[in-house]
């Protein structure tokens, strides 16, 4: 094993890199744990057929943020999951919702996991939520030559943060670009049908009790009209993700409470407001 | 150009030992202590670098002597973890592995180098209930020759060690609560602070691996918290 490295003096297992960065660290010394995108143009990878991951969704209420996903991938037509993940926990008060390519977007999250838990290691205190907020830009955009054969990865990243007192939201583009929106964003296949839900039914100040209702309504709307959105699946028990991002921390919705709330919801457009059609 | 004079390989090995255990004796100590839900560690520290460091999830890093070599040391272990939990699972991230890999990093420069590292460096497990075979704690100790030993109950590091390993040999007992180790820990550190009959707890740093936290299961505490603890 080489301790020392010649042109720093600096002590390593026998890696070069010396910085805070997870992903600079894997790109300098550990460039085998990484994908080799440089040789992605010599077949063509549209004709591959990968899982994708469909609506998420995020908006901000009274004490923080909300992030939801349906659990459905698909490959083409066909299912390939009903019960993925597609929000993440980054840390503590952050989490990343994942829309498109399933492999590289779940690989993303786990990413920035680690890279957010590396920083704070080893600077000793954490990013402020848009510094994680622009790492993810970064790393989106390094996955660019991969968006460009199909695997397109656009994830929502949302977080409370401690030094404004507030939930925050961000959108991406396939090219890493980054907007904070103010107060809802909805993306994948189903994400417009979500974002039409949310609109008609968002305030700034909902409750937490609210907010879960239009959430699971967002999400059951989503469904409804894009075949690859899944929304609650009673028969299977598989219920959406949806968590909350507050001053003490991230908090999931549990399956029982959301089912509470679906069939309410249910229960309610029977009752004849029209959305049964 | 001149004959350099020959020195005996011993004589080489003791020069560098005695410059090596001369720069840790200059810093403070800092004790170890398993407690009936985790491991405690403990430095007497008044400055707000720490000597302290998380790993991963139940990995914890203590280091004394010169501050700029055992904080490098810490940030290359926290490397070697992060690339280890990533590439396979968070599970296989051990600190025996990692205690192990120190033990060579140090030993090496020890032999190569003319001027060896001036630290000490502990490395503490705590076990997880949920994992069967992993449920019990480690500590292990690494020196600045690269030789490492493995500690069970307490562990102490830095110049005052043998001194408070033989204290805490007939104080610590099995199980104890973690209010109680925490005092035990602070009068062992007391014993090596000369002159200073009580460490404030504001000079003391004190991190936990708690054993029922899920994920990291590292926790640093606060002045507040310290006091708290230590009942003032």
């Amino acid at each position: 094993m080489r301790v020392l490295d010649g042109e720093g003096g600096a002590l390593r297992f026998g890696g070069r890199y010396s910085g805070s960065s997870f992903s600079e660290l894997l790109d300098v010394d550990y460039a085998h744990l990484r994908p080799d995108v440089s040789r992605l143009s010599e077949r063509d990878w549209q004709t591959l057929s990968i899982p994708h991951g469909t609506t998420v969704l995020s908006f901000k209420y009274r004490d923080g943020v909300v992030m939801a996903g349906d659990r459905l991938a698909t490959e083409g037509h066909r299912v390939a999951s009903r019960d993925i993940q597609k929000v993440y926990a980054t840390d503590g008060h952050s989490f990343v919702a994942i829309a498109g390519a399933a492999g590289p977007a779940i690989e993303m999250a786990k990413l920035l996991r680690v890279e957010l838990e590396h920083y704070e290691k080893i600077e000793g205190e954490p990013l402020e939520l848009e510094g994680k907020a622009n790492k993810l830009s970064q790393m989106i955009r390094q996955n660019l030559p991969m968006a460009m054969q199909g695997m397109v990865v656009v994830p929502l990243f949302a977080g409370y943060d401690l030094r404004r007192h507030a939930g925050r939201l961000w959108k991406y583009d396939v090219t890493g670009g980054r907007y904070e929106e103010t107060d809802f964003e909805a993306t994948g296949s189903g994400g417009l049908y979500a974002s039409e839900s949310l609109k008609k039914a968002y305030e700034a100040s909902l409750s937490r009790a609210d907010s879960l209702r239009i959430a699971v309504q967002a999400i059951t709307d989503a469904a409804d009209e894009d075949r690859a959105t899944g929304g609650v699946d009673l028969g299977r028990g598989i219920y959406p993700n949806i968590s909350f991002a507050t001053k003490p921390g991230i908090e999931r919705a549990s399956d029982a409470e959301i089912d509470q709330v679906y069939r309410d919801v249910m229960a309610q457009r029977r009752n004849g407001n029209g959305a049964s059609r | 150009m001149s004959m350099p004079f020959y020195v005996s390989p011993e004589q080489v090995m003791a020069d560098k030992a005695e410059y090596a255990r001369k720069g840790i004796a200059r810093g403070k100590s800092s004790v170890t202590l398993e407690y009936d839900a985790g491991v405690l560690l403990m430095a007497e520290n008044p400055s707000t670098l720490s000597k302290i460091g998380e790993i991963y999830d139940r990995v914890a890093f203590a280091g004394v002597g010169k501050f700029s070599e055992f904080d490098q040391l810490r940030k290359v272990g926290v490397r070697y973890a992060d690339v280890k939990g990533y590439g396979y699972s968070r599970e296989d991230v051990r600190a025996k592995a990692l205690a192990n890999a120190y033990s060579q990093a140090v030993g090496d420069i020890f032999t190569r180098e003319l001027k060896p590292l001036e630290v000490e460096m502990l490395v503490a497990e705590v076990g997880d209930d949920n994992l069967a075979g992993h449920e019990k704690n480690a500590i292990y100790r690494v020196q600045f020759d690269g030789s490492i030993s493995d500690h069970e109950g307490f562990c102490v590091i830095g110049g005052a060690a043998e001194e408070l390993n033989n204290f805490l040999t007939s104080a610590y007992q099995i199980g104890l609560p973690l209010g109680e180790a925490a005092r035990l820990g602070r009068s062992a550190l007391q014993r090596a602070a000369d002159g200073e009959p009580r460490v404030p707890p504001e000079n003391l740093e004190v991190c936990l691996l708690e054993r029922a936290r899920p994920g990291r299961k590292f926790n640093r505490l606060s002045t507040e918290q310290v006091r708290e603890l230590l009942g003032e």
